[in-house]
């Protein structure tokens, strides 16, 4: 809005003084709290000499374990940012009746929403479903890493890339106000000549192009460096949905980054593609990002339908139900996902055939995820049930997750989606299933595999606390919205003429905060398992009686997962070892050959940031020189061929005779 | 290895005997079968971008049209300088087996003479259609049209970068484990060019000059 006069310089390209929002006090305050919060923690690191150890042990790292903690780290940071999003959604609608316009103005609303959608589905979820397999699936296969340690180091951080230039966006310009996708017209040059949509694309690409790279390299970790024994039909359920979610993301990312692609070419050079002119097609750009769309929640909730499972069973303490029908399940969903896009705008015009098609393809999918939900009730029946913290939400998954499945299946119906499209009601479904079903998952993930990262429990107390907060609010916060949405409310509003809607925006701004709740809760159960670690130590590595190989190393595990490469003969292999009364060897120790840590994956995303923010502000000089620097970097690590060591056989003996101390003290 | 057999035997939950495992052994090396689905993810770039071009192929905007713009022999010389390209890389391939270095870098230098050759003639083809007002600006159709021939130049582009490194790799190492593993990707990559422009030859330029 006020970046719309053209003044542009050879030096800063269009990057001028009325670029910093000093106008919004909001941005101000925040701005003022980064930048305090920002360098008290750099004169923590500088003061207790941090530097040094930050580069060795975490940025330059290849070990999947770090990375899948750094993966969880940027999520919950990005959480925190996304939803103070959505508390500033809420506050506006729920005050902006009447004579009250509310607080924001209508541009900064636009982008507050469009920054919430992008940062909770590219910057929160997606970074904690891949920090979760990053994590938790190299140690199930019994693998020492992944197929490609460097290369999983570069999808971190391309992918922190991108989350730092959303984050610029706030202070240095502004974001996109065209919806969580970006959608043209609204995004086209004509319409946001400013910064926002760039900023959108050149996040999303740099770290699309991690996502994808990620994909590629967990799909060939699990089919290449599986345990001797483990076939296909013997891995670990959330094995398997980690395979067919990356196979999902692989299949899907290509196509974003070309739609992407194809906007930016529409942006920069003034090609036609999605232009309302000279042959362009707005609806194009719509069943590009729908084909990555669709799926896309698919390769988010399949590795937490996973997680269900692999907690489901640990906690009844019964092998999972009809495994191998979960699996079909997982398959079939995978195909059928990228089969339903065209749900998302049945108002397109497309025709009675084609959206019966799509609507049909889209309500099957209940029946597989049906399926599962039954497996996980008779994996529950007449097992002996230990309601700890991560079952509480499975449970809780369970009764949110089959409403928003529902109401999923209703918007499927064409006839009723011409009434519902856009609404709030359609809303409240997506919010429905993704925090009702990836972020109760994930919340179950974390405190299920918690003990195993750092060797010790997240305190109970506080851990409850956040669970009630969570699914206390997102009922609160979500219920009023179904109703107003069914009423007829569009989404994306600012100000509401009808005051008799008011009410339920109050009492969704209420759930909000109760979910509030949740969060800080949260944050403070992990600080407090930190100052009790002593008190909550698993000296066992096996603190839930897993059933899984996981669970056979230490807690936290050793930087080589497994002394001796685990073999395994059944399903559920941890607990056949424990249950044939295995013993681990206490010697005999070989060096063990592990990848070498590189700086190369920070450089190059460094690179790829600067090149980013270049290409929004026009700064053709810093682009021009930041891609040269970037592909002459990227071909100068080829040339480096010493990329791996040994691990000293009596280092391993060291670490191995440690934990036998640690297990006899017990 | 079935577990029932063995319930009763004391069975092998650790690989004690086990070498020390190495990367750089090539058969047991992922890197492979990740860079072939690498190159299926790019395959599907390509296939939005023909996906695209198959919706807006009609999008003249009152500007030219295939038949008007497409010069076949031109294109003709073209698919044929790629698909020697090819060919010349497979004789590369083949002497990598046999193990002479200098045959490998001879062939792998040829090819990249004649992807320079395909990757001229497409910036001549380019730079004649501009001159003659058919810009990407001009509609959706030219839009298409360059994003997708042109996406396939710039994966030549890269290819022939490629080939200059792995030239100096193979100067420095010769046909070792890494080395050898380059070479195939370095060889799946540039096939898929050719499979790709197959299909960039028969459904942009041969249909369209029909129509």
């Amino acid at each position: 809005m006020s970046h719309t006069t053209p003044s542009f310089s050879p030096l800063f390209g269009r990057l001028s003084l009325e670029s910093f929002p000093i106008h919004e006090p909001i941005l101000v305050g925040t701005f003022a709290v980064v930048v305090v919060l920002g360098l008290g923690i750099l004169a923590l690191v500088t003061r207790f000499k941090l530097w040094g150890w930050l580069w060795r042990e975490w940025l330059t790292t290849v070990d999947h374990k770090k990375i899948g903690i750094m993966y969880m780290i940027l999520g919950i940071i990005m959480l925190l940012r996304g939803f103070a999003d959505a508390l500033m959604m809420r506050l506006q609608q729920a005050i902006a009746f009447g004579g009250s316009e509310g607080y924001l103005n209508a541009h900064h609303y636009d982008q507050v929403f469009t920054a919430h959608g992008t940062i909770m589905i590219f910057f929160v979820a997606i970074p904690l479903v891949v920090g979760l397999i990053n994590y938790v699936m190299p140690l199930q296969i019994g693998a020492r890493d992944v197929a490609f340690p460097f290369l999983n180091s570069l999808s971190l951080w391309l992918t922190v890339a991108g989350a730092a230039l959303v984050m610029a966006s706030l202070f240095i310009g502004e974001f996109s106000t065209a919806g969580w996708l970006n959608y043209v017209p609204v995004a086209n040059i004509e319409n946001s000549p400013g910064t926002g949509p760039d900023y959108y694309l050149w996040a999303l690409q740099i770290a699309g192009v991690g996502t994808t790279l990620s994909a590629i390299n967990m799909v060939t970790t699990i089919i290449k460096m599986r345990a001797p024994g483990m076939t296909m039909m013997k891995m670990p359920v959330f094995v398997w949905t980690a395979l067919c979610s990356n196979v999902l993301a692989i299949a899907i990312f290509p196509v974003l980054t070309a739609a992407f692609a194809l906007l930016m070419l529409d942006r920069y050079l003034g090609f036609n593609f999605f232009t309302n002119d000279l042959g362009g097609n707005a609806m194009m750009y719509w069943n590009l990002v729908w084909i990555w769309g669709h799926p896309e929640v698919y390769v988010l909730i399949l590795p937490i339908f996973g997680v269900y499972s692999e907690i489901t069973s640990t906690f009844t303490g019964k092998r999972l139900f009809g495994y191998s029908s979960m699996v079909y399940a997982t398959v079939v969903i995978t195909i059928l996902s990228y089969l339903v896009w065209l749900h998302h705008f049945f108002t397109m015009g497309s025709g009675a055939s084609v959206n019966s098609f799509f609507g049909i393809a889209t309500m099957v999918i209940s029946i597989p995820t049906g399926a599962k939900i039954f497996n996980w009730l008779f994996t529950m029946y007449r097992g002996r049930i230990r309601f700890e913290l991560p079952m509480a939400w499975v449970v809780a998954f369970m009764i949110t997750f089959v409403v928003g499945g529902m109401t999923g299946v209703l918007l499927a119906v064409p006839p009723a989606d011409f009434v519902l499209h856009n609404s709030l009601f359609l809303v409240a479904h997506f919010h429905n299933v993704i925090i009702g079903g990836v972020v109760f998952g994930l919340f179950a993930g974390m405190t299920y595999w918690f003990p195993k990262a750092f060797g010790f429990k997240l305190d109970g107390f506080w851990g409850w606390v956040s669970f009630w907060g969570w699914v206390i609010g997102y009922w609160v916060a979500w219920t009023p919205i179904y109703i107003v949405g069914l009423m007829g409310t569009t989404r994306r509003v600012r100000y509401f003429e009808d005051p008799t809607l008011q009410p339920w925006f109050i009492v969704a701004g209420i759930g909000a905060l109760i979910i509030l709740v949740g969060i800080l809760a949260f944050v403070i159960q992990i600080a407090v398992s930190i100052k009790n670690r002593d008190k909550l130590k698993d000296t066992t590595g096996d603190p839930w009686d897993g059933r899984t190989l996981e669970w056979s190393t230490t807690s936290p595990p050793p930087a080589y997962n497994f002394a001796f490469t685990p073999v395994v003969h059944d399903l559920d292999a941890w607990y056949d070892m424990k249950d044939r009364g295995h013993q681990r060897p206490k010697a005999g120790f070989k060096p063990i050959h592990m990848p070498r840590s590189t700086g190369a994956g920070v450089i190059i995303s460094a690179l790829a940031l600067v090149l980013g923010f270049a290409m929004i502000w026009y700064i053709w000089w810093l682009a021009a020189i930041s891609f040269v620097a970037l592909l002459g970097y990227s071909i100068a690590h080829t040339f480096n061929y010493d990329r791996e060591y040994y691990i000293p056989a009596e280092e391993v003996a060291e670490d191995e005779k440690a934990r036998t101390a640690l297990e006899a003290g017990a | 290895m079935s577990a029932k057999t063995e319930t009763n035997a004391s069975p092998t939950f650790y690989l004690v005997e086990e070498e020390a495992h190495d990367h750089g052994d090539a058969h047991a090396s992922p890197t492979p079968l990740g860079f072939w689905i690498y190159l299926m993810s790019d395959a599907l770039i390509f296939a939005t971008l023909f996906a695209t071009y198959g919706v807006l192929a009609a999008g003249y905007a009152g500007g030219p049209t295939q038949s008007e713009l497409f010069q076949l022999p031109l294109v003709a010389v073209n698919t044929g300088l790629l698909l020697l390209s090819s060919i010349t890389f497979g004789m590369s391939m083949l002497e990598m087996q046999a193990g002479k270095a200098g045959a490998v870098k001879l062939w792998l230098a040829l090819t990249g003479l004649l992807g320079a050759a395909f990757v001229g003639v497409e910036l001549y083809e380019f730079s004649h259609l501009i001159a003659e007002g058919a810009t990407p600006e001009r509609s959706a159709f030219l839009s298409a049209f360059f994003t997708l021939v042109g996406t396939h130049g710039l994966h030549v582009t890269f290819g022939l970068i490629w080939i200059v490194v792995m030239l100096v790799q193979l100067n420095q190492r010769g046909l070792s484990v890494e080395n050898q593993r380059r070479m195939t990707c370095l060889g799946m990559f540039w096939h898929l060019l050719d499979v790709v422009w197959i299909g960039v030859f028969t459904f942009v330029y041969l249909l369209g000059a029909l129509q």
